[in-house]
């Protein structure tokens, strides 16, 4: 057992601008431990990280590597240093095979070939080392993203890192996949490497790591033995306050549906059918929660039913009308005037305009409604003063509606989605991933608008790929594999149950093997 | 980290400084390698253009031609759309004014064909664009190339239209008759004559030109089709959210960008050549879309940049005439740099200077 660390920090800082990313940050790393670092989107995790690895330079502050005083001038150098990164999005060549791609950058000589055999035997010892089973001559388009994930964990161990740095590893993974990827880790930490674990989710720091450090603002607030220390804890220092884990809401009081969904099926632009002959409702009063990998026809369905996307065949029933969704040639537009609210999965590509200012994208989709235009004319007073109003009461920071919304923070523009939606007064609301990338705070504050709208006796339909969100708000869980619904659950739903579920195991097979362990 | 706000003075005044400064900075060195005097150079420049008023009236006959083609390929831009047929939208736009001035110019006065002669080449510009706008919108086949080739197509359309149908019986020329008075826009001379601008061509369509960034302005941030095309430029993906029709937008935006290119006309054959003639537009078209560049889409901005244009071009002539070392195609390579450096270099400067302001932001932020 060696006594000294595998990584130390000390009193790094780093500045963007006005933004002071990281705080004279201290970190001591014990070699072959699991070490976590969670935090709030925009604590400066990733920033740290970049440090070590190279692509940022600290202002100042020392890197301490296995004891000696190191400068990291970029990631090649970190590579040199035994340490290693497996990004968020994966690096990969697609249509490049597993070898070639562990190769990639490290090919020793100009001619592939022998590398080629030199890595083939390198990579066999690597992964019966440490369990990574992968067929080193399958494409990486042709393997799921829990694979993909092990490739570039083999990357890493191909440069001889010691350290591994994992940034959001499990953000794409099923639960089964990311047992297994805590797994592996295990294995690696046995073997003697040490891992760096960036996660906002308590839940895995809790299963896996050894040490856990808590950043908050910039700052690193604490770090605890992960035996020692709770959720709640952690939850707490992460934020600087206690936060509630769950949603408070009454039982759920639904009345007539307000939206029905009959077999409907989507087939995209490569002619592969996305949504599969789903049926669902929707009832005034109830939060209808979708639950799924990311990636399993969600996505497309909200698109579809808010008509931003074109369907196979299936029936709409809204506002008692029936919409034949295969020959309908209804635009966003037309369904927000049969009052359907919807808040995109993705703000930054779909539900604001970054360039725009606030109150511009405050009445993204709603700028031909009468409220908001005179004639072929803009009402900028009306907006302005619809948008002033909204800021108030969603209490977005900073209070500027000249402000473009790039420059407001992701809880900040969620809520600026947020309010433009369900200020319209939606009969039916389709919310996608409404707290991705959004600190605790404003989750806390979308959910109970969320629960308010329900009250107020609105449709909802909800669509996250985090369970934990799925299970705090939803009335009834839906869970979505391979596009199709696979199973219902009611509001209380048990979380490996529905895990297994969204792994595409059938409801039926899981009764007859005995349920869940 | 996202690029990084600067300050407005800097980033509409400052950056474009830098980048002329360092065209000119070049073009100084070309200058002193012909052998000849940069410090000269500019003194002729700046007098042939500036100096004295029929001077003056020329850089603004030719500033009223890049306003129009300026305005077209900003208000594409508006949607991400590259314009690059305002040549040909231009070319065929002179068919609209034609036809106004041949068939009322001897019953009617000026300005009772003006307005003929606006739609006619606004309505000719549009028709010119509508086939590359229908084919983006529809077919995805991407206007930049496909208004290149409409450029081509309307060169020998207007030959031929020229050389056998238009043309004044028993001439040589490739043209149509010259039109009477009531196609013709009054020179400025004639209307201001105490201005002085002698026999520069520069007339009333600087007005009409001055109307049109008005309007160009008012239809991009007043209007809910400026917003729409505005928001389709910005995140096409977000604007099929808000219910906003792409085949729509394409097609309305490149109508309106060839009329407004198409009305460039209405300076050229209306206002001084008083006949339809081949090759009128002579880049124009293309000059456009650096002025748009250069101007930042905004019609302030290609106001500005539009006058600084007609200043190359007049100031050029001068130059080549009284530095015979410098010729036409010096005047071109010059004109070619700012090009290079206002508007495919504009990112030259930029990150160094985004570096120089953030941190005095930032403080400035603190006091605030």
């Amino acid at each position: 057992m060696s006594e000294i660390p595998a990584i130390e920090l000390r009193k790094i800082n780093k500045s963007f601008g006005p933004v002071h990313a990281n705080k004279d940050i201290d970190l001591v790393v014990k070699k072959g431990s699991i070490h976590g670092i969670i935090g709030e989107n925009g604590a400066g995790k990733s920033t740290l990280m970049s440090i070590l690895y190279g692509f940022y330079h600290a202002d100042d502050g020392d890197i301490i590597i296995k004891g000696k005083k190191v400068t990291i001038a970029d990631s090649k150098a970190a590579i040199g240093m035994g340490i290693g990164m497996v990004h968020q999005h994966f690096m990969l060549v697609d249509n490049f095979s597993v070898l070639e791609n562990v190769v990639l950058g490290a090919e020793d000589s100009a001619l592939l070939a022998g590398g080629l055999s030199r890595a083939r035997t390198e990579l066999k010892r690597l992964e019966e080392e440490y369990e990574l089973r992968v067929d080193p001559e399958a494409l990486i388009q042709d393997l799921p993203v829990g694979l993909q994930q092990r490739v570039e964990i083999l990357k890493a161990l191909y440069r001889s890192a010691e350290v591994l740095i994992l940034d959001e590893p499990t953000g794409v993974l099923t639960p089964a996949e990311a047992d297994h990827l805590f797994k592996i880790l295990d294995v690696l930490k046995n073997q003697g490497k040490t891992v760096l674990l960036i996660t906002h989710k308590l839940r895995e720091i809790m299963a896996v790591t050894d040490t856990v450090s808590v950043m908050r603002r910039g700052e690193m607030v604490a770090t605890r033995e992960t035996g020692n220390t709770s959720m709640e804890e952690l939850a707490e220092l992460m934020v600087g306050r206690s936060v509630l884990l769950r949603v408070d809401k009454e039982p759920a009081q639904p009345e007539a549906p307000v939206m029905e969904v009959e077999n409907l099926t989507v087939t995209d632009s490569r002619g592969v059918q996305v949504v599969k002959d789903v049926s669902l409702s929707v009832r005034a009063g109830e939060i209808v929660g979708i639950a799924g990998v990311s990636g399993n026809g969600q996505s497309e369905l909200l698109e579809t039913l808010s008509g931003i996307r074109r369907a196979t065949s299936g029936t709409l029933k809204i506002q008692g009308e029936s919409i034949d969704l295969g020959s309908s040639t209804l635009d966003a537009a037309d369904m927000r005037r049969k009052n359907m609210g919807h808040v995109p999965e993705d703000r930054h590509r779909m539900g604001l305009i970054n360039s725009f200012t606030e109150y511009e994208n405050s009445i993204l989709g709603y700028h031909r409604d009468p409220a908001y235009s005179r004639g072929l004319l803009m009402d900028l007073g009306a907006i302005k003063k619809n948008a002033v109003a909204e800021i108030e009461k969603y209490d977005i920071r900073p209070p500027n509606p000249m402000l473009k919304t790039a420059n407001f923070s992701g809880g900040n523009q969620q809520k600026i989605v947020l309010a433009r939606e369900i200020e319209r007064d939606p009969e039916v609301l389709l919310i996608g991933q409404p707290t991705r990338g959004v600190d605790i705070g404003a989750i806390e504050f979308i959910h109970r608008r969320i629960v308010e709208l329900r009250d107020a006796g609105k449709g909802i339909l909800l669509v996250s790929v985090e369970l934990d969100e799925i299970r705090a708000l939803s009335d009834r869980v839906l869970v979505m594999f391979d596009g199709k619904i696979v199973g219902e659950r009611g509001s209380n739903a048990d979380e490996g149950e529905l895990g297994l579920l969204m792994a595409g195991v059938e409801d039926n097979r899981m009764t007859a093997e005995g349920g869940v362990q | 980290m996202s690029g990084g706000q600067l300050p407005r003075w800097v980033d509409l005044g400052l950056i474009p400084f830098l980048n002329l400064s360092a065209a000119f900075l070049v073009s100084g060195l070309v200058v002193i390698l012909i052998g000849e005097n940069p410090l000269d150079a500019v003194k002729v420049l700046l007098w042939g253009s500036l100096g004295y008023a029929e001077g003056f009236g020329f850089t603004l006959f030719y500033a009223t031609n890049f306003i129009f083609t300026g305005l077209a390929v900003a208000v594409a831009f508006h949607a991400g759309l590259f314009n690059i047929g305002g040549e040909g939208q231009a070319y065929v736009g002179g068919l609209g004014v034609a036809f106004a001035c041949l068939a009322l110019d001897q019953y009617v006065p000026w300005y009772v064909t003006l307005p003929f002669a606006i739609l006619g080449s606004a309505a000719m510009g549009a028709a010119w664009a509508f086939i590359p706008a229908w084919l983006q919108a529809k077919r995805g086949s991407h206007v930049v190339i496909t208004t290149i080739m409409f450029n081509y197509i309307s060169f020998s359309f207007m030959v031929y239209l020229l050389g056998n149908v238009l043309k004044k019986p028993g001439s040589m020329q490739n043209e149509t008759r010259t039109f009477e008075d009531g196609g013709r826009l009054p020179f400025l001379n004639d209307v201001f004559p105490s201005f002085g601008f002698g026999y520069a061509p520069v007339n009333l369509s600087l007005f009409v030109a001055l109307a049109a960034c008005v309007a160009v302005w008012f239809l991009i941030w007043r209007t809910k089709l400026g917003y729409e095309i505005r928001s389709f430029g910005a995140n096409a993906t977000a604007a099929v959210y808000a219910g906003i029709s792409p085949v729509r937008i394409i097609v309305v935006t490149m109508l309106i960008s060839g009329g407004l290119a198409g009305m460039m006309a209405i300076n050229e054959i209306m206002g001084s050549q008083h006949r339809l003639l081949i090759d009128f537009v002579t880049g124009y078209g293309f000059v456009g879309i650096a002025v748009a560049l250069m101007g930042r889409a905004h019609p302030v901005g290609i106001i500005l940049a539009a006058v600084l244009f007609g200043m190359l071009y007049q100031g050029g002539a001068e130059l080549s005439f009284e530095m015979p070392n410098i010729t036409r195609d010096m005047i071109i390579v010059i004109q070619g740099l700012v090009i290079l450096f206002a508007g495919a270099l504009e990112h030259m400067f930029r990150p160094a200077i985004v570096r120089f302001f953030t941190p005095s932001q930032a403080l400035a932020a603190k006091e605030a």
